[in-house]
């Protein structure tokens, strides 16, 4: 009677699925975007006197965008080891300050025009970057999120690898480690240099 | 005597104090939270069905975090732009993925997902069905022998001894 | 020093369930009735030394000994002593210890009341649960020992949730609890009855009993789980197809399919296999909740702190009980033996469509929670599969459920005809028809989906007065299994018009209010007068004042708290609920707005019939209740036979 094996098979597909389930992390999402060109912007960058900057700018090189901010302690993590790419690699790293200026930062009672923000997030990062290191070729500064959001951006830090036509060719969530620089950054650059 | 605890006290009754002569001198009628009830009514259809994605399990609707505060706000936007419903969910999907959506989209990746339960019933309709036949034929078997049937089997119990 | 007794008495209960597990069933093997006879003095010494064990984690709770790792995670010296007592299974150690002390507890029970039991069958069912409790009590020791201490103990401990902190968590997980360990026990039985070969009508009589109790535990803890979220987490939601919802509200379904199947195994012996496997069923979909909440593979707002760890583990152990099981299933079952007469329309075959469109709606709401895991684990992406979808497939396939509550009580036992039927149920249609076309043209808001959900509500309950009068009229002495079921059945209908009710004409207002302002909802007004600053044992709250006002006259004063715990950061909203027959009234202060005068951000809600969401499932348990408490399930074996 082969029907009275039914339950038994239905169940042991479900115990297949569960087990490689455990392997997963469900919190993880892939982004969209790889394969997809990067969201143009023009934002306000660190250096007054410079006009605004975007992925536009940076067309012809690989290059790597770093989502952080002063208050992502996560960051801090991450830093000195971008701090060690810089200096090596010929990869310029683009920082995308995100949301600097937070709610708590404003007092209440009063609202900080967009002039003021920005100054503020300007003196805040110059003050980190100086005392952490500063591995970024040209850091802008994303103070409502919208380009962000235009990014996927959901957790700080977050790193995209652009390629020379603008494609975004990987992301990352979450810290980057020195072996995922070696397993996967190093080996994708070198390979978008070759073409 | 509990100093910490009376300053308390009086901080506290210092306060609704104050909010008692603000509350004399101007009681109205509450604002919305939101400042244009149409686009919030909208907002709060689409968001219900969208996913925080900074939370644990919580819909944008709901969630008090920061980059939910965002999303409602960018949604609020595509809503003034007028955009459709369909729009702001592709939208969204564009930068965040399927992950994003609370009801998955229809198409082969979760046709199981959709039609599978209904699938499911019709077996257990046309199952339902066989198994009923299948009682009504056993029982056909288990019928009384009808007044021809049984002088049939004496005739053969009374003539042969065969078993 | 206590500490370690309790660890060592929790050892010593691991050994005395494998020797619970191996002796009795072996004995059934061998013939051996004085290993048979071991059933009960082991389980009674398990239990003795979970209890010991258990005890001495909460006298470490009640004491403060910060040197128990667990206790220092999960209480603090500030905390109250009833959530001290609760904090033992607010975390996942101490809460697979509650569930070890259950199930153990469940056993004894078994043990003591099974008189009329024979002793080959007594031994078996004992000694499933000897399995079941063995394999728990090792996953304990190995991955999660409540009683690993912390050296040097800590001067205080983490706290227990802020969320947890409130008599929800005191009474909510231990019926949750006492339900999926419950069905336990029906699970024992069809497997004893699988062992032994005989799946007849008997083992059906026998956990028939068991089943009820263990569902009537089930459905208080799933709508205390409820009511907790409506009045804790602070925006009027009680259901949120959650995963962890979903994983409670799995068993329950299989549970309430099988009270209905054991009825035709128990009257009629049929559907033997039938109720064999929805039994094995019930108390795997316990297993697989348990795993799905511990082991991390899904996301929810519920879930315990997960280790992967810990999830291979479980899901070792789950494979091998249920896999074993359905092996065991597949080899003796097709060996019963097919019921009697059974007609195409008749309460059997109704009784049997409740079953398959029960197990199809646990089938899809199986299917939604790990859906997301199928499509990881097939690297097709990530998709999330939250209530829209649960709503539209779940609502379709429970209607026709509940429909039949009406003819499947009306039909009779194996043959029944059409034409009787609908002349039987003819004022319960019209009462129906006739309230839907009302609530569709006379009720401001009426939607269809409101009209069909009074409707179906108004069928069950003219079809079940009016089968209670008809019974009336008829002699002889009504069964209490009788009043229980149609109690049950009324219940169920209370919460269909609640959940209808208040979706089709719930209001909500999410206002700015400063001190004076006021709301108007329907005839009530709220009116804010002031917010203040209060301090609590362990937390600090921001505490609004609202005048709440009924057709201009004083109803009542709300206080709406934001609380800030000193444990952790998380702000939490306290509601203020005015709670009452036919509506509530839910208050709930949210954050301070800036701007020239001090405004709150505030929501309130007006509820009608939510209640009967609580009420509905207190009628439901009452209904089970009476349904045990029939005189037939205590007679002897004797006194049933004659």
């Amino acid at each position: 009677m082969k029907k009275f094996l039914i339950p038994l098979g239905l169940f042991l597909v479900l115990v297949g699925f569960l087990a490689v389930g455990l392997t997963r992390n469900p919190q993880e999402i892939p982004s969209p975007l790889v394969g997809k060109p990067a969201p143009a912007f023009a934002l306000a960058t660190l250096d007054r006197s410079a006009p605004p900057f975007g992925p536009q700018d940076m067309r012809g090189q690989v290059w790597m965008l770093n989502v952080w901010a002063t208050w992502c302690v996560a960051c801090r993590e991450e830093h000195p080891l971008l701090v060690a790419f810089s200096k090596v690699n010929q990869l310029p790293i683009v920082g995308l300050s995100y949301k600097e200026i937070q709610s708590q930062d404003m007092p209440s009672g009063s609202k900080l025009s967009p002039e003021d923000k920005l100054q503020r997030a300007r003196e805040r990062s110059a003050q980190w970057l100086q005392r952490y290191g500063n591995p970024y070729a040209a850091t802008v500064f994303d103070l409502d999120g919208r380009v962000g959001i235009d990014y996927g951006v959901y957790g700080v830090p977050e790193t995209y690898v652009i390629d020379q036509k603008g494609v975004i060719r990987y992301k990352r969530v979450g810290v980057i480690t020195q072996e995922l620089l070696d397993a996967q950054i190093l080996p994708l650059v070198k390979k978008l240099n070759a073409l | 005597m509990n100093f910490p605890g009376i300053k308390r006290l009086m901080q506290g009754g210092f306060f609704m104090l104050a909010a008692a002569a603000v509350a004399t001198a101007q009681s109205k009628e509450a604002e919305p939270s939101a400042k244009e009830p149409l686009i919030e009514q909208r907002l709060i259809h689409i968001s219900e069905e969208l996913r925080c994605l900074v939370c644990q399990n919580e819909s944008l609707a709901s969630s008090r975090a920061e980059l939910a505060n965002d999303l409602r706000e960018e949604v609020r936007l595509l809503i003034r732009q007028d955009k459709s419903d369909d729009a702001i969910k592709a939208y969204l999907v564009e930068r965040y993925g399927d992950f994003v959506l609370y009801r998955p989209e229809v198409k082969p990746l979760t046709w199981l997902l959709w039609f599978g339960p209904f699938a499911l019933l019709l077996c257990g309709v046309v199952g339902m069905a066989l198994y009923v036949r299948q009682r009504q034929a056993v029982q056909k078997l288990a019928q009384p022998l009808s007044e021809k049937e049984r002088d049939q089997v004496r005739a053969l119990l009374k003539n042969g001894e065969s078993p | 020093m206590i500490v370690e007794i309790g660890h060592f008495a929790l050892i010593l209960a691991t050994c005395v369930a494998l020797l619970q597990a191996v002796l009795p069933l072996a004995g059934t093997m061998l013939d051996r009735p004085r290993w048979q006879a071991l059933a009960k003095p082991t389980a009674l010494l398990q239990f003795a030394l979970i209890v010991l064990a258990y005890a001495v984690l909460t006298h470490g709770a009640v004491t403060d000994d910060f040197s128990i790792k667990y206790i220092a995670g999960h209480s603090n010296s500030l905390l109250p002593l009833p959530f001290k007592v609760a904090a033992v299974w607010g975390g996942h150690e101490g809460s697979l210890l509650l569930w070890v002390l259950m199930l153990s507890g469940w056993t004894v029970a078994v043990a003591l009341f099974s008189k009329t039991l024979p002793l080959a069958m007594v031994a078996r069912v004992i000694g499933v649960l000897g399995w079941v409790s063995a394999g728990f009590l090792t996953f304990t020791l190995i991955t999660s020992s409540p009683f690993e201490r912390l050296i040097p103990a800590p001067a205080d401990g983490r706290d227990l949730n802020p969320l947890l902190q409130d008599p929800g968590l005191i009474i909510h997980p231990p019926m949750l609890y006492m339900g999926y360990v419950g069905f336990s026990v029906a699970f024992a039985f069809a497997i004893a009855a699988l062992l032994s070969g005989r799946m007849d009508a008997a083992w059906a009589r026998w956990s028939r009993p068991w089943t009820i109790v263990a569902w009537m535990f089930m459905t208080t803890g799933i709508a205390l789980g409820s009511w907790w979220a409506y009045y804790e987490l602070g925006w009027g939601g009680w259901w949120f197809w959650d995963p962890v919802e979903n994983a409670s509200l799995l068993p329950w379904l299989f549970g309430t399919a099988l009270i209905h199947a054991l009825m035709v195994t128990d009257k009629r012996g049929g559907f033997k296999a039938w109720s064999i496997l929805l039994a094995i069923g019930a108390f795997s979909l316990s297993l697989l909740g348990t795993f799905l909440v511990r082991s991390g593979v899904l996301t929810s707002v519920h879930s315990f702190a997960s280790d992967p760890k810990r999830g291979v583990f479980i899901l070792i152990f789950l494979a091998l009980v249920v896999g074993i099981s359905l092996t065991l299933f597949a080899w003796r079952a097709p060996k019963a033996t097919l019921g009697g007469k059974m007609g195409l329309v008749s309460r059997e075959s109704m009784l049997l469509a409740n079953s398959v469109l029960l197990v199809v709606a646990t089938a899809a709401v199986l299917l939604g929670t790990v859906y997301p895991l199928i499509v990881d684990a097939l690297n097709l992406g990530k998709l999330s599969v939250g209530a829209p979808y649960f709503n539209a497939v779940f609502v379709p396939l429970m209607v026709p459920v509940v429909f039949l509550m009406v003819p499947g009580g009306v039909a009779h036992w194996r043959e029944a005809r059409w034409a009787e039927l609908a002349h039987a149920m003819r004022w319960p249609a019209l009462a129906a028809v006739l309230v839907g076309l009302g609530v569709l043209f006379f009720s401001g808001r009426g939607t269809w989906l409101t009209a069909m959900g009074m409707a179906l509500a108004t069928w069950v309950v003219a079809g079940l007065l009016h089968q209670i009068v008809m019974r009336m009229q008829k002699p002889g002495r009504i069964a209490p299994s009788f009043w229980g079921m149609h109690l049950a059945h009324l219940g169920i209908a209370v919460v269909v018009v609640g959940i209808t009710l208040v979706k089709g004409y719930e209001v909500e207002r999410d206002v700015r209010m400063g001190v004076g302002d006021t709301v108007q909802i329907e005839n009530y007004s709220f009116e804010l007068m002031g917010v203040s600053e209060v301090n609590g044992p362990n937390y600090k709250a921001l505490r609004g004042e609202v005048l709440v006002n009924k057709d201009e006259k004083l109803l009542e004063v709300l206080y709406p708290e934001k609380r800030r715990y000193f444990s952790s950061n998380m702000p939490m909203t306290e509601a203020a609920i005015d709670s009452g027959f036919f509506r509530d009234l839910y208050v709930s202060l949210g954050e301070p707005i800036e701007g020239e005068r001090p405004q709150w951000s505030v929501r309130v809600y007006y509820k009608p019939f939510v209640s009967w969401l609580w009420y509905g499932s207190i009628l439901m348990v009452l209904g089970g209740l009476l349904a045990v408490s029939d005189r037939r399930y205590r007679k002897s074996p004797a006194a049933l036979a004659a």
